[in-house]
C-alpha cells in the first residue's frame, strides 16, 4: 500500500459531546426543576423570593453593616444596627458567669480539655474503647479544676454561671444517665418482678412530670423536708434531678433497641457458654446500642437545651447570663443583641451535635 | 438487709446530730466566716452581675454591710441568687442566712411563712412616666391624661382608685404586656405610663431619649421591700434591722463612708458618738462588737449613698427621692434610735 492511499482512510472521530440543552443541566436546569416546574412552585418561588428581598437585607443591615462592633460604653441610643459591643462588653460574664477574675484561666483550661475530646471523637482519632474511657473519665478532673481542692484554691459553686454551667450540667447529666438508662432499661425488662417494678416505677414516674416540677422539687420541696443546718447544694440537687430525668428517657430509648433484638442472639449466646451478663453485655447490648445512637444522639441536644430551665431555680446558666446581662443599668435596651447571640450559641453548638449523629449512622461506627 | 438498715440509721443520726448542732445564725455565720445572702437574678438597681463578674446594686450593698458589721470585712458575702418562688423557702430552710431581694413585706409572709422582715429598704410602689414636654409636676395633675397600663394587673385597679380618691379623670389605654405599653407610649399614644416606679426607671433608660422623660413623685401603691431572715431567730433579726437602720441614722445625722473616721475621732454629738462606739456601747446588746456601725458605714456608705449610687441623678435610672427620702425632708426613712 503507498502512502497516498493509506492517507484516504477515514479514522472515525467521535465529536464531542454536544452540552446538554441550557433548561435542563447546570444551574439554570435545577432552578427551572426545583424551583419553577409548575404554576404552584413558581408562584411560591416568587412568593419566597420576595419575602426574602423584603426580610434579608433589613437583617443583614441591623446585623452586620449598620452594628457597632466595638465601644467603651454603650452604644448610640440613635443607632440603627445592632450594638454587637453589648456581647463583646459581657462576653465574660455569659460565658463562666461571676467566676472569680484571678482564677479565669481554670475554665478556660477545662474548655480547653473538653474540646480535645470532642476533636478525638469528631476525627475518630481514637478507639472507641479509649474514647469511652477520656469520656466518662472527663468529669473528675473538669470538677477538680473547677470547683477547686488538693492544691487548687476553693471556688464556691455559688460562683459558677454562664455557658460553662450549661455545658458542665449537660455533659454530666448525659455521662451520667447513660449508665443509669441501661441499668433501668434492663431492670424494665427482668424477670424479676421486684427489680421489673422498681424499674417501672422509676421511669414512669419520672417521665410522667415535666423537668420543671423535678427541679422545683429539688430546689423548693427538698430543703423543707431537710432538717435546720442540712444543706445539699442546690446546683448538686439540680444536677441530680436533670440525671434522673434524662435517665428515665434515655431507659426507654434503649428498651427500644433491645427488643429490636431477636431472642435467638440471646439463647445462641448462651448456648456457647456465656452466662447470662456475659451474653447481656457482650452480644445484646452491642447491638442494642448500635440501633439506637441517633436516638441518643438526640436525647443529648435535647437534655443540652434542658438545662435552660435551670433559671426558674436560681442558677445563673447561659441563659440566666443573658436575661440577667440585659438588665444592667447601664446596658439597657440590648435584648434583641442579647438573645441573637444566646440563639446562635445554642444552635452552633446543638447542630454540630446532630450533625456528628449523622455521621455516626452514615459510618456505622462511634 | 440488716446492713441497709443499719446505713440508714446512721445517716439519720448524722442528719439529727447537724440539725442539734445549729446554733444561732450569728455564731453559724461567725463559724462559717462567710454570709450567705439571698438576692434576686438580675434586677436593674437592686442586684446584677456587673461586666466583670460581680454583683452590684442596691439590695447587694445591703448584704455588705450587714457582712461588715458582722465579720469585718464587707466581700465575705456568698450571693445566691434566687428565682422568685425560692425567695421565701430558702430562708426559712435555712439555705441563706438573709435575703434581700425586692421582696414585699406583707402580713400573711411575715406571720405564715416562717420568715421575719427586717427594716423597710425602698418603698417601691406604683408610679407614673410621662414626658417633660408636658410640664406635670404631680400626678395629681393628670386630669384628663391617657394612662397606658397593663391589662388585669392590681395596677389598673391602683390606677382607678387614685383617679377616684382625687376626683379626677383619665383614661386607661389597656395594653397585654409592659413592653407594648411603654411602646406604646413612645410612640405617643398616650400621655403618661404606668407600673411601679423601680420598673419605670429601668424601662425609661430603654426609651430613644431618657432625658426628656420623667418619674412623677408619687407612689400610688404599697410595695415596701425589705430584706427577710428566718422567723424565731430574734438576735439575728434585730442584727440585720439595725444595721440597715443604723445606715439610716447616718444619713440623718451626716456621717458617710468619707468622714465616718473623723466623726467617729473628733464628733461631740453624744448621739453620733453612741453609734459610732466611742460612747456606751450599743453593739454588746446586738452580740457584735462596738465598731459594728463604722464598718458598714465605711464599707458602703449610708443609705443616701447607697440610693444615689444606684438610683440616684448620675445614674442610668434616675429614680427621685421621694418617698425614700429622710422623713426630715418629707420621705418616709425615719431612723429609730440607737442607744
Amino acid at each position: 500500500m503507498n502512502p497516498a492511499a493509506a492517507q484516504k482512510i477515514n479514522i472515525f472521530i467521535p465529536r464531542p459531546n454536544e452540552a446538554p440543552p441550557l433548561d435542563t443541566a447546570g444551574p439554570i436546569g435545577w432552578i427551572r426543576q426545583n424551583l419553577f416546574n409548575g404554576k404552584g412552585n413558581s408562584l411560591l418561588t416568587i412568593l419566597a423570593l420576595l419575602f426574602l428581598l423584603k426580610t434579608v437585607p433589613a437583617l443583614l443591615s441591623w446585623a452586620l453593616f449598620k452594628a457597632t462592633w466595638v465601644s467603651g460604653a454603650a452604644c448610640d441610643a440613635t443607632r440603627e444596627g445592632a450594638c454587637w459591643a453589648f456581647v463583646v462588653e459581657k462576653f465574660r460574664i455569659l460565658m463562666v458567669g461571676i467566676y472569680p477574675s484571678p482564677h479565669l484561666w481554670r475554665p478556660a483550661v477545662s474548655f480547653g480539655l473538653l474540646a480535645t475530646v470532642v476533636i478525638l471523637t469528631l476525627f475518630r482519632l481514637v478507639s472507641a474503647r479509649t474514647l469511652a474511657f477520656l469520656w466518662f473519665s472527663l468529669p473528675l478532673p473538669l470538677f477538680w479544676i473547677i470547683n477547686g481542692g488538693m492544691g487548687l484554691a476553693h471556688v464556691d459553686q455559688s460562683l459558677w454561671g454562664g455557658l460553662m454551667l450549661s455545658m458542665g450540667l449537660a455533659v454530666v447529666g448525659i455521662l451520667f444517665s447513660l449508665p443509669l438508662g441501661i441499668l433501668l432499661a434492663l431492670g424494665r425488662r427482668s424477670r424479676m418482678a421486684s427489680v421489673k417494678a422498681l424499674s417501672i416505677g422509676i421511669i414512669e414516674l419520672i417521665r410522667g412530670v415535666p423537668l420543671i416540677t423535678i427541679l422545683f422539687m429539688a430546689s423548693v420541696m427538698l430543703p423543707l423536708f431537710l432538717p435546720k443546718g442540712v444543706n445539699i447544694n442546690n446546683l448538686l440537687r439540680v444536677q441530680i434531678g436533670v440525671i434522673l430525668f434524662s435517665s428515665a428517657y434515655i431507659a426507654e430509648v434503649i428498651r427500644g433497641g433491645l427488643q429490636a433484638i431477636p431472642p435467638g442472639q440471646m439463647e445462641a449466646a448462651v448456648s456457647t457458654g456465656l452466662t447470662h451478663w456475659q451474653a447481656t453485655r457482650l452480644v445484646v447490648l452491642p447491638q442494642a446500642l448500635r440501633h439506637v445512637i441517633p436516638s441518643i444522639i438526640g436525647r443529648c441536644v435535647a437534655l443540652f437545651k434542658d438545662t435552660s430551665l435551670v433559671i426558674i431555680v436560681g442558677l445563673l446558666d447561659f441563659l440566666g447570663m443573658i436575661k440577667a446581662s440585659t438588665q444592667d443599668p447601664e446596658w439597657l435596651g440590648y435584648e434583641a443583641e442579647a438573645y441573637v447571640f444566646c440563639a446562635l450559641v445554642y444552635w452552633i453548638i446543638c447542630f454540630s451535635i446532630s450533625r456528628y449523629g449523622r455521621s455516626i449512622e452514615k459510618n456505622n461506627a462511634w | 438487709m440488716k446492713k441497709a438498715a443499719l446505713l440508714f440509721s446512721a445517716m439519720f443520726l448524722i442528719l439529727l446530730a447537724a440539725a442539734s448542732s445549729f446554733a444561732g445564725t450569728l455564731a453559724d455565720v461567725k463559724a462559717k466566716g462567710i454570709l450567705t445572702c439571698g438576692i434576686s437574678e438580675g434586677v436593674p438597681g437592686f442586684s446584677i452581675p456587673d461586666s466583670t463578674g460581680t454583683w452590684v446594686g442596691f439590695d447587694v450593698d445591703m448584704a455588705r454591710a450587714v457582712a461588715a458589721a458582722v465579720l469585718g470585712d464587707s466581700s465575705k458575702v456568698k450571693f445566691v441568687p434566687l428565682a422568685s418562688k425560692q425567695k421565701i423557702v430558702a430562708v426559712s430552710s435555712g439555705q441563706v442566712d438573709l435575703t434581700s431581694r425586692t421582696t414585699t413585706w406583707t402580713l400573711k409572709r411575715d406571720a405564715k411563712q416562717g420568715v421575719d422582715f427586717t427594716h423597710v429598704v425602698f418603698y417601691d410602689g406604683q408610679g407614673f412616666l410621662i414626658p417633660n414636654k408636658l410640664g406635670v409636676r404631680s400626678a395629681r395633675e393628670l386630669n384628663g391624661a391617657s394612662v397606658c397600663v397593663t391589662a388585669g394587673t392590681t395596677t389598673e385597679l391602683n390606677l382607678a382608685d387614685f383617679a377616684r380618691a382625687n376626683s379626677i379623670k383619665v383614661e386607661a389605654v389597656v395594653f397585654d404586656g409592659k413592653k407594648e405599653a411603654l411602646n406604646a407610649y413612645a410612640a405617643g399614644r398616650c400621655d403618661c405610663f404606668t407600673t411601679d416606679i423601680s420598673q419605670l426607671a429601668s424601662l425609661r433608660s430603654t426609651l430613644k431619649d431618657p432625658k426628656s422623660h420623667s418619674i412623677l413623685p408619687e407612689v400610688i401603691s404599697k410595695e415596701p421591700l425589705a430584706p427577710l431572715v428566718r422567723h424565731g431567730d430574734n438576735q439575728w433579726k434585730d442584727i440585720v434591722t439595725w444595721v440597715i437602720n443604723g445606715l439610716v441614722a447616718a444619713e440623718e445625722n451626716g456621717i458617710t463612708a468619707a468622714n465616718v473616721d473623723k466623726m467617729k475621732a473628733s464628733a461631740e454629738n453624744p448621739v453620733i458618738q453612741r453609734m459610732l462606739g466611742t460612747s456606751g456601747d450599743t453593739g454588746s446588746y446586738l452580740g457584735l462588737d462596738k465598731e459594728w456601725l463604722v464598718r458598714a458605714i465605711k464599707a458602703v456608705g449610708n443609705y443616701g449613698e447607697i440610693y444615689n449610687r444606684h438610683f440616684g441623678p448620675e445614674t442610668p435610672l434616675n429614680i427621685p427621692r421621694g418617698v425614700n427620702n429622710l422623713w426630715v425632708r418629707g420621705g418616709l426613712q425615719y431612723a429609730l434610735p440607737i442607744r
